[in-house]
């Protein structure tokens, strides 16, 4: 950077010579801040999204960039939300992003006083054992001389922030396993 | 609207500078009022006398639309002679049992009709679905007898309701004194501006500014909307509550048309496709009943009720039929009757609350919590938690441990000490959730609008979606159970459960889900419409009103063409329920001869030339049934809907005024106060639901009303809510900071008047007492909520916000500890929106003070186990 380059990088001297003469402007601009680059402008991925809030179902847009959640926008080609997102869905990267999202698995055993961690195999397995066990300590094939085929002792509650696909699951795997206590917010 | 949906919102800022006028009518005063031609803040609790004045008044006025009304409502149908009214009754409708608390709905059936099934009938099993001795007593103590009324049967009959075995006789002078609309006239003559006023706390000026306003913007050339979420569905009369709104627009004729309807506004994501495709106990997908012991002993028996009958619901053995090999493949004949025994059966209640109290009484061993957080965001949340705390085992899957997941370490009960950690002997699994830029799926929005979300990136460490979750328990299980050779393992067995799966953590495809679901034929090709639905086994699909979803091979659900490069109605953005139609009932949008009611709202029309429905969207009628199509007699399903009746789901074709049967509690929607109020219903003796459900147990305890001994020690209407900044129960914004900031602490609204008779100071503290528990909350003294003249007395109402608990970044107590469970009988839905509670300043007790000031309440009140259970005065 030569000497009078150097100078007239000066704010004052930017604010005296150049169209901002407030310095509320262009004058005060530092060049880190002229380098700077929106997020949205360098990301390797635009991925086309749903917010995951209210049923509004405003469109939104991921952005990614190695990998990694760094913006999400409103989607301008959404006829529902055109654009727009109210303050849940514009911080909604800070949910999929938050450093406060447990990512391992913790298990508590009975009567204990603090999580432990737990592998997610052997949660999945446990967790598949006690399903089994319970359902075969307390099946019902009939009740009150009726024919019911299920057990009274697994109950599910939750759907309503879930995807459809999760929730035909759900209810068909509780369904087979005989489970009928099966609700969600929707009851609420 | 503008608080809780506030993109949505933006349509009606834009109807609003075109020259619509929006009203709000709401006892909160929120950012809607503040931008709405009039804000009507009513008491909580007095809706249906507000909507009822409205119905009241179209029809003294003679402000129906009369051509709409003739011909496509069920007001000419002419009714029993022994119907006997509200008006007759003091407050009952006919077949009314005192002791049951229950009806038997013979006599609302249409003139000449055999008598409809009653919604009563499978009341006499009593205490059935209560397999442990220890149960059986406990039931039976709380409840005294008989409770198991019914299986939430008014929504188990899916979309359109109860069929009536045949269509009415029809009276279309309106002028027969048993015509239902004579019956509905008489019925509201006594909701008056001036009885509307008194109950509602507001001016008959006001009520008049509305009554002109909407039946003005009502007829041929208008439509009107109403908009509602929970404010109304969370009421012991919820599911009336939309049925008077329902009447008021069928009578203006604001159903089928554009710019009309009555909208629900849902507040989770996908709360309405986990209504479609059901997570709840009494549906199986696409609104068919679960099956109900001693009634549904095979498939014969369960479709009997629906074969043949006139309208779409007459094909339910094909949308049954099809589910059942959608879940059972090959295994599923018609030699084995489908697998449809492989069903497990339902025998009455077996709702969230009345699940609660089974964990309770200790016949739930096991508990499954995926993303939903009830020790915050369920009534009567310390219910929830001794529920939890006695279960063998509890799976949480959530983004942050929530509340529901900590009750065993920080929950208010070990504050207190009613709980001690060590004591507690629920293993817990916490299991980490993916976020939906994790996961391929589809969320169903408020409009019943499927919208594919695309997966961005994988979920990180151990988080996993729920169809992760749910594929890989089940492949487990029937791993571990294949040797079986039990028969009860058949069903899993069984099972089709062979998606294919991707990547590196074995993630299930959720295309290969939705495409089960949208249906396919015997060769594998994806079905277009569920009017390809067989009931021989030849189609699969796992639910018939998503049936077309995937049609062509295509993921319809993931089409994103821009708005602004399509109709006003965007057809190709995303794929709604059933058919991609955008409005249900469109024909009605025409008049009986197919041709638009009028230029500026025509919506679809039948085409002559064509000889077939056209217009803006997909017709909801047979494309080719001409509007002078009369059924032939004996006809069945959809071919014995004439071609001028609109209404292709009931069973008359026509839009219900008065239901002659499947509502628990009335044909009629009838003013009852709420179970906890301040004051006398003045209309009737009865004074509140007298079918509603209760549920009394040592920690929900019922507060006496309307002057009863013990009133006046809880003077004070509470009603809770939402604010923009956070979702429901908090898990997915308490933890946020940029939210948390945003709202950071748990308040209540309270009126300068309220303020001074307590001694409440603006930004100070103060507790907030029930029978249940005491709250504390920071105090915001405002005029934004009024005391109200009701019954010539001043009361007051205090405004919650619901969202906080304990944990995460904005911390709080939770308004929903202060609320008893007191349940619609039609939906099971508990009354959160009105109920009695006291108000003093400064903290709440800490530490075992805190029962002890409950419990100093409850003395002084005289509350003792049966208070609030007589409906009667
Ligand atoms: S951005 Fe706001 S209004 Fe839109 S879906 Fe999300 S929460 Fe609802």
């Amino acid at each position: 950077m030569g000497v009078r380059q150097w100078i007239e990088g000066w704010p004052v001297v930017r604010q005296l010579t150049g169209a901002d003469p407030l310095g509320r402007g262009a004058a005060a601009e530092s060049r880190v801040t002229s380098a700077l680059r929106p997020r949205t402008s360098q990301a390797d991925r635009v991925v086309a999204s749903v917010c995951p809030y209210c049923a509004v179902g405003c469109g939104q847009k991921v952005y990614v960039r190695d990998g990694k959640v760094t913006q999400i926008e409103g989607d301008p080609d959404s006829p529902i939300s055109r654009g727009r997102l109210c303050p849940k869905g514009s911080a909604s990267k800070q949910l999929v992003t938050n450093p406060n999202r447990v990512t391992t698995v913790l298990y508590r055993r009975p009567h204990g006083t603090e999580w432990e961690e737990l592998p997610l195999d052997r949660a999945m397995d446990m967790i598949a054992d006690r399903v089994i066990e319970t359902r075969r300590r307390h099946w019902q094939e009939e009740d009150g001389g009726q024919r019911v085929r299920r057990t009274m002792a697994i109950a599910s509650l939750g759907g309503a922030t879930l995807d459809n696909e999760e929730n035909y699951l759900m209810k068909k795997l509780y369904t087979a396993l005989g489970a009928i206590q099966i609700e969600n917010q929707a009851r609420i | 609207m503008a608080e809780c949906h506030p993109v949505g919102f933006q349509w009606v800022m834009e109807a609003k500078e075109r020259g619509a006028t929006v009203i709000h009518v709401d006892p909160r005063f929120t950012r809607t009022s503040a931008v709405s031609d009039v804000h009507v803040p009513l008491r909580a609790g007095s809706d249906i006398a507000f909507l009822g004045g409205l119905v009241n008044y179209v029809l003294t006025h003679e402000k129906f639309f009369r051509e709409y009304v003739v011909a496509y409502t069920n007001a000419p149908a002419i009714l029993r002679e022994d119907f006997a009214d509200t008006e007759d009754l003091d407050g009952l409708f006919s077949g009314y049992d005192p002791d049951g608390r229950r009806y038997d709905h013979s006599t609302w059936a249409y003139q000449g009709a055999v008598a409809a099934p009653a919604t009563g009938e499978h009341s006499t099993e009593e205490e059935v679905g209560q397999p442990e001795e220890d149960a059986h007593r406990v039931t039976r103590r709380h409840h005294g007898g008989p409770e198991h009324r019914e299986a939430a049967r008014a929504e188990a009959y899916g979309s359109g309701g109860p069929s009536v075995p045949f269509k009415p006789e029809l009276d279309p002078t309106l002028e027969h004194p048993r015509c239902v609309f004579q019956v509905l006239r008489r019925h509201y003559a006594r909701y008056t501006p001036e009885v509307v006023a008194d109950i509602c706390g507001i001016s008959t000026e006001q009520f008049r500014r509305v009554a002109e306003e909407i039946t003005r913007n009502s007829g041929r050339d208008r439509t009107t909307a109403f908009v509602y979420s929970v404010g109304w569905t969370q009421h012991t009369v919820g599911a009336q509550y939309i049925r008077t709104a329902s009447i008021l627009q069928a009578l203006l004729g604001n159903i089928g048309r554009p710019g009309g309807g009555i909208l629900a506004l849902r507040g989770h994501a996908s709360i309405q496709g986990s209504t479609d495709i059901p997570t709840l106990f009494n549906l199986l997908p696409g609104y068919l009943p679960m099956p109900h012991a001693g009634e549904h002993l095979d498939l014969d028996s369960y479709t009997a009720a629906d074969v043949g009958k006139a309208g779409f619901w007459g094909n339910m053995r094909s949308y049954a039929v099809s589910l059942l090999k959608a879940w059972w493949g090959d295994a599923a004949t018609a030699d084995n009757d489908f697998c449809f025994d492989y069903l497990p059966r339902i025998s009455g209640d077996h709702g969230h609350y009345r699940t609660v109290l089974d964990q309770i009484a200790g016949t739930v061993k096991g508990y499954f919590l995926m993303g939903e957080n009830p020790a915050v965001g369920s009534a009567n949340a310390k219910l929830q938690r001794l529920g939890l705390a006695n279960l063998d085992w509890l799976v949480v899957r959530d983004f942050s441990l929530i509340e529901s997941a900590t009750f065993w370490k920080n929950g208010p009960e070990i504050d207190t000490g009613e709980m001690r950690t060590e004591d507690i002997g629920t293993e817990v699994f916490f299991l980490p959730a993916a976020a939906h830029t994790e996961k391929d799926g589809t969320f169903t929005n408020t409009q019943r609008l499927l919208q594919w979300h695309h997966k961005a990136v994988d979920p990180p460490g151990d988080a996993r979606s729920e169809l992760w979750f749910t594929y890989h328990l089940g492949r487990i299980i029937r791993d571990k159970l294949a040797r079986s050779t039990d028969p009860r393992d058949r069903p899993l067995l069984d099972l089709t459960w062979d998606y294919p799966t991707e990547g590196a953590i074995a993630e299930p495809s959720a295309d290969a889900v939705l495409r089960e679901i949208g249906g396919v034929d015997a060769g594998g090709n994806e079905l277009a419409a569920y009017t390809q639905l067989r009931a021989d086994g030849s189609t699969r699909c796992g639910c018939w009103i998503y049936c077309g979803v995937h049609a062509d091979g295509v993921n319809q659900a993931a089409r994103r063409r821009p708005g602004r490069d399509q109709s006003w109605v965007a057809p190709e953005w995303g794929w709604a329920w059933p058919a991609n139609r955008r409005i249900l009932y469109n024909r009605a949008s025409a008049d009986p001869d197919g041709r638009p009611w009028s230029e500026r709202k025509k919506y679809v029309w039948w085409d002559a030339e064509q000889r077939k429905w056209v217009g803006a969207d997909n017709a909801d009628f047979e494309a080719s049934k001409p509007p002078d199509y009369q059924p032939e007699p004996g006809a069945r399903a959809q071919d014995a809907i004439a071609g001028a009746e609109p209404f292709i789901m009931q069973t008359d074709g026509r839009a219900w005024l008065f239901v002659p049967t499947g509502l628990a509690d009335g044909p009629l929607p009838t003013h009852y106060e709420p179970a906890e109020s301040p004051v006398d219903n003045p209309l009737y003796r009865q004074q509140a639901n007298p079918t509603r459900r209760e549920y009394p147990h040592p920690a929900n305890r019922y507060q006496p009303s309307d002057g009863a001994p013990g009133s006046e020690v809880f003077p004070y209407v509470f009603t809770t809510y939402r604010l923009t900044e956070h979702h429901t129960a908090g898990g997915m914004s308490r933890t946020l900071p940029y939210l948390s900031e945003l709202q950071p602490e748990f308040f209540c609204e309270v009126s300068p008047e309220l303020a001074a008779e307590r001694g409440l100071d603006h930004l100070g503290w103060a507790t907030i007492v029930t029978a249940r528990t005491a709250i504390e909350a920071r105090v915001l003294v405002t005029d934004r909520v009024r005391p109200l003249r009701i019954r010539g007395r001043t009361i007051h109402q205090i405004g919650l916000p619901y969202h906080w608990g304990g944990n995460g970044l904005s911390t709080g107590d939770g308004a929903n500890e202060l609320l008893p469970v007191v349940l619609d009988p039609n939906v099971y839905i508990q009354e959160s929106k009105a109920a009695t509670c006291d108000i003093r300043p400064g903290r709440r007790p800490r530490g075992p003070a805190l029962p002890r000031l409950v419990a100093d309440y409850r003395r002084r009140a005289g509350i003792t186990e049966p208070t609030g259970e007589d409906g009667t005065r």
